[in-house]
């Protein structure tokens, strides 16, 4: 099985040799003209308007922990999605189930989302 | 495993549908009162003890009740700590309303995570198999982390929750790799299964790294000795009914599994981990009671107070017996009872946030309120095992299980220290009797008050009539210490 | 061909277990958190390609969908958020660096202790197959006396590894998984306590004053930034 990870592996190599050989090209060919303006971040010529780095709303923060635990919950969904097709063919009436157990946990996370929701976490104002 | 096992879960599915209803009827109705948030909260909780209780009742043999892929167990075991943990809770409740009273948080919330808190612990009482332990104790310990940071704009609150979360998950993740050490070597996760494959086991060190990260591991969440840092300022800094629920139930929940997982699971190797454990609790003992001495502040006198009762109950633990098992559902009753009724009183000394909290403020209190100040001394008493109170009953079936094993050393230095801890509880008697108070109000909400009489009442009835409490406990103990074949003189 | 594919998992795990300690190293060496951010990423990621190398293809996957994918995210939100820039008179070791460096070490040599073969459980013949679930394909079947019955025309061994998992999450683990989403909707509800702000204090914070008293002290706290 870990065999056929080989052609990912041959890929990230030739992907690494490929980024290597033009780095690579670009000093040894390359011009070189050092001047204060090259080191200067890129905005799209304009000079900067602001630090870069500067306190962001927590709200970002807040928005990127709800998307983590959604994430998590579409994680536990893939093993269910694979098992499903097959689970419906084994005896005893696993299907039900199987599908109860998974509504059970879909069900639990609407609630945390109507809540999340209706404290209007989503509202950006 | 078949539906009908489902049954047995109805109390933890009861409490699960509550805790949701909690969440989402504030938000989706109209601005709900505050008040009714208590009410549906008790409502609720006495639902799920009488869920608890009957589904107790269609179990015909405790012992054989294993379900779902053999992960639960109804037996007495757990419905008596599940009982414990809803009562301690339900005081919990009673308590917060009066902190609620003049605050901006929602209390909604708050009864909500107190709820999934408690679920958590069910799913605890009553797991033989380590992942829903685990799962069980993390549920618990993660609401357990919101709600001491829940007075999110002070920063002692909000310090005490980071300080937790942090060194809280650090634990969790050395207690997983303790289980992950044990499934490697036992080939299974389910602690009668590792007891039998313990049993064909000489010795092996792979083992004793699992079963030391795990003691570790669980003796951060109880708060024994050399794990113990977090505790007083987490105590300190968390809402004062939250810290009631870390020093109670919380506890309690996690001396549960910790009895359960080393009486089951791990009873073979029992001479190995003892002596580490016995070292844990002489430390606790010793460390918990000289450094409260120092404390001007109650929650923190209270927290190193706590450390101490944690090696306490380490005693019946490492010693392995019926009799050690019995002490330790003996004191963890005695030692709840006791507790709340103190964190009961403090808080009905805080008009306001963090007021009501020095050792200063108890002062001249039996002219104020002498049925708390008589409250106090029962409750003090209780904690350092003097006769007429529960507490003693506690003490000596702890002390006597160690001597039993062989552990007459640990028990001389519980006994010592027990002495110790006399000294710093009669400081808030002498405070409360001797010195001159100060005209400072004192709350008279009725919740408080009924929370410290049922705690008086618990503390004196045990005191003096322990046969109830005791017979109930010899059933209790006897389904997980009934395999438990005690290494005589273990500790010589 | 044969011998490359059997020498190949060996020289793979060298190779990404040197990068992912290294990396992992570097997160913490770095001066700019940015730097450290991004080193975290190569740690997930070579975690996760050992992971495929143990013959866990589910758990690399959700070690790249998550911990690369999601927790990155709220790293690079926490350095923006707390504002730290990397300070040159800095120092990069903490004063307890030998303590630490010690403590690391002593647990390092107490771990690999314990890594070797024949301490752990081996499974025996039965366990084994225990572990390649089956699965079977039925169907009516009507008998020689007219009534119909279902049998098993088919058998199927589960071969993925998302399968596999799925087959004990779902059967035997139900319990906890239905507890994980408790756990999930609790730290729902812990971000929104703990991050939203109490609606008093938004009313608080739109009056003049409050405005007034935040760019003061903002303007303090930049003078005090660029004094250093």
């Amino acid at each position: 099985m870990t065999y056929s990870f080989v052609p990912i592996l041959l890929m990230i190599l030739a992907a690494a040799i490929l980024g290597a050989v033009f780095l690579g090209l670009n000093t040894i060919i390359g011009k070189k003209q050092r001047n204060p303006s090259k080191l200067a971040p890129y905005e799209s010529g304009v000079p900067l308007l602001d630090e870069s780095r500067k306190r962001v709303n927590v709200k970002f923060y807040q928005i990127a922990m709800l998307f983590i635990l959604f994430d998590i919950e579409a994680a536990f969904l893939y093993p269910w999605a694979v098992i499903y097709r097959n689970a419906t063919l084994t005896p005893a009436g696993i299907s039900w189930f199987v599908f109860g157990e998974m509504l059970v946990f879909v069900l639990l996370l609407g609630i945390g989302y109507i809540y999340v929701w209706k404290k209007r976490a989503f509202d950006w104002t | 495993m078949t539906s009908g096992d489902i049954v047995f879960l109805v109390p933890e599915i009861i409490l699960t549908i509550g805790a949701c209803a909690l969440l989402v009827f504030p938000v989706l109705g109209k601005r709900a009162a505050a008040q009714s948030a208590k009410w549906m909260m008790i409502g609720l909780l006495a639902i799920t003890a009488i869920a608890v209780i009957v589904s107790s009742h269609t179990v015909t043999d405790f012992a054989q009740s294993r379900l779902f892929a053999t992960m639960f167990a109804v037996d007495s075991f757990s419905v008596f700590f599940k009982l414990i943990f809803i009562a301690a809770v339900a005081m919990v409740t009673l308590m917060s309303e009066d902190y609620f009273r003049d605050s901006r948080y929602s209390p909604w919330e708050y009864y909500s995570l107190l709820a999934f808190a408690l679920c958590g612990m069910l799913f605890m009482a009553s797991g033989i198999h380590l992942i829903s332990i685990y799962v069980g104790l993390e549920l618990m310990s993660l609401s357990s982390y919101i709600l001491a940071g829940y007075y999110k704009s002070e920063q002692k609150s909000t310090e005490a929750a980071m300080k937790y979360f942090v060194l809280g998950t650090v634990s969790s993740a050395i207690l997983l790799y303790g289980m992950s050490l044990i499934y490697g070597v036992c080939g299974s996760l389910n602690l009668i299964a590792i007891d039998r494959a313990m049993s064909t086991l000489i010795t092996n060190d792979a083992l004793m790294l699992g079963i030391l990260l795990l003691a570790a591991g669980l003796c951060f969440k109880i708060a024994a000795a050399p794990f113990h840092v977090w505790t007083p300022d987490v105590y300190e800094g968390a809402p004062t009914p939250i810290t009631a629920f870390l020093s109670t139930a919380s506890k309690a929940a996690a001396i549960a599994i910790f009895a359960r997982i080393f009486y089951v699971g791990l009873q073979h190797f029992q001479l190995d981990w003892s002596f580490v454990l016995a070292t844990v609790a002489a430390l606790s003992m010793i460390v918990g009671n000289l450094a409260a001495i120092t404390q001007d502040n109650i929650k923190r006198m209270l927290a190193y107070s706590s450390i101490g009762h944690a090696g306490y109950l380490l005693l019946g633990i490492i010693s392995m017996s019926e009799m050690g098992m019995r002490g330790v559902l003996v004191y963890t009753v005695v030692y709840l009872a006791a507790t709340l009724g103190i964190w009961a009183a403090v808080l009905m000394l805080q008009q306001h946030e963090y007021a009501g909290e020095q050792v200063e403020d108890f002062q001249g209190l039996h002219t104020r309120s002498p049925f708390w100040a008589f409250a106090m001394v029962m409750f003090l008493l209780s904690l350092g095992g003097i006769p007429p109170t529960a507490g003693f009953i506690g003490k000596y079936y702890l002390f006597a299980a160690a001597i039993q094993s062989g552990f007459g050393w640990l028990a001389i230095i519980a006994v010592l220290m027990s002495a110790v801890s006399m000294f710093y509880y009669l400081r808030i008697v002498v405070a409360m009797y001797l010195r001159e108070g100060k005209d400072a109000q004192v709350s008279t909400a009725g919740s408080l008050r009924f929370v410290g009489a049922a705690c008086l009442a618990i503390t004196l009835f045990f005191g003096i009539l322990p046969t109830p409490l005791i017979r109930q406990v010899e059933t209790s103990a006897r389904w997980v210490a009934a395999r438990a074949v005690a290494v005589p003189n273990a500790g010589r | 061909m044969e011998a490359l594919t059997s020498g190949m998992p060996f020289l793979v795990f060298l190779i990404i277990g040197t990068i992912a300690v290294a990396a992992s190293i570097l997160v913490v060496a770095m001066r700019n958190p940015v730097h450290s951010a991004l080193f975290l990423l190569l740690t997930f990621l070579c975690v996760a390609v050992l992971f495929v190398l143990k013959a866990a293809e589910f758990v690399a996957a959700v070690q790249v969908l998550v911990y690369a994918g999601g927790i990155m995210v709220l790293f690079l939100f926490v350095v923006m958020l707390i504002n730290v820039r990397s300070l040159p008179e800095e120092r990069v070791m903490s004063a307890f660096w030998k303590g630490g460096l010690a403590v690391g070490l002593g647990l390092f040599i107490l771990f690999a202790g314990v890594v070797r073969p024949g301490v752990y459980h081996e499974p025996k013949g039965n366990e084994r197959d225990l572990r390649t679930q089956t699965t079977y394909r039925m169907r009516k079947v009507r008998n020689a006396d007219g009534t119909v019955t279902e049998r098993r025309v088919g058998r199927s061994r589960v071969v993925g590894n998302s399968e596999a998992i799925g087959m004990v999450l779902y059967r035997d683990y139900l319990v906890p998984f239905e507890v994980a989403s408790l756990f999930l909707l609790v730290a729902m509800i812990g971000a929104i306590v703990i991050g939203k702000r109490e609606l008093l204090a938004e009313e608080e914070e739109s009056t003049p004053q409050f405005i007034l008293d935040r760019a003061e002290k903002e303007k303090e706290v930049k003078e005090v930034v660029n004094g250093r």
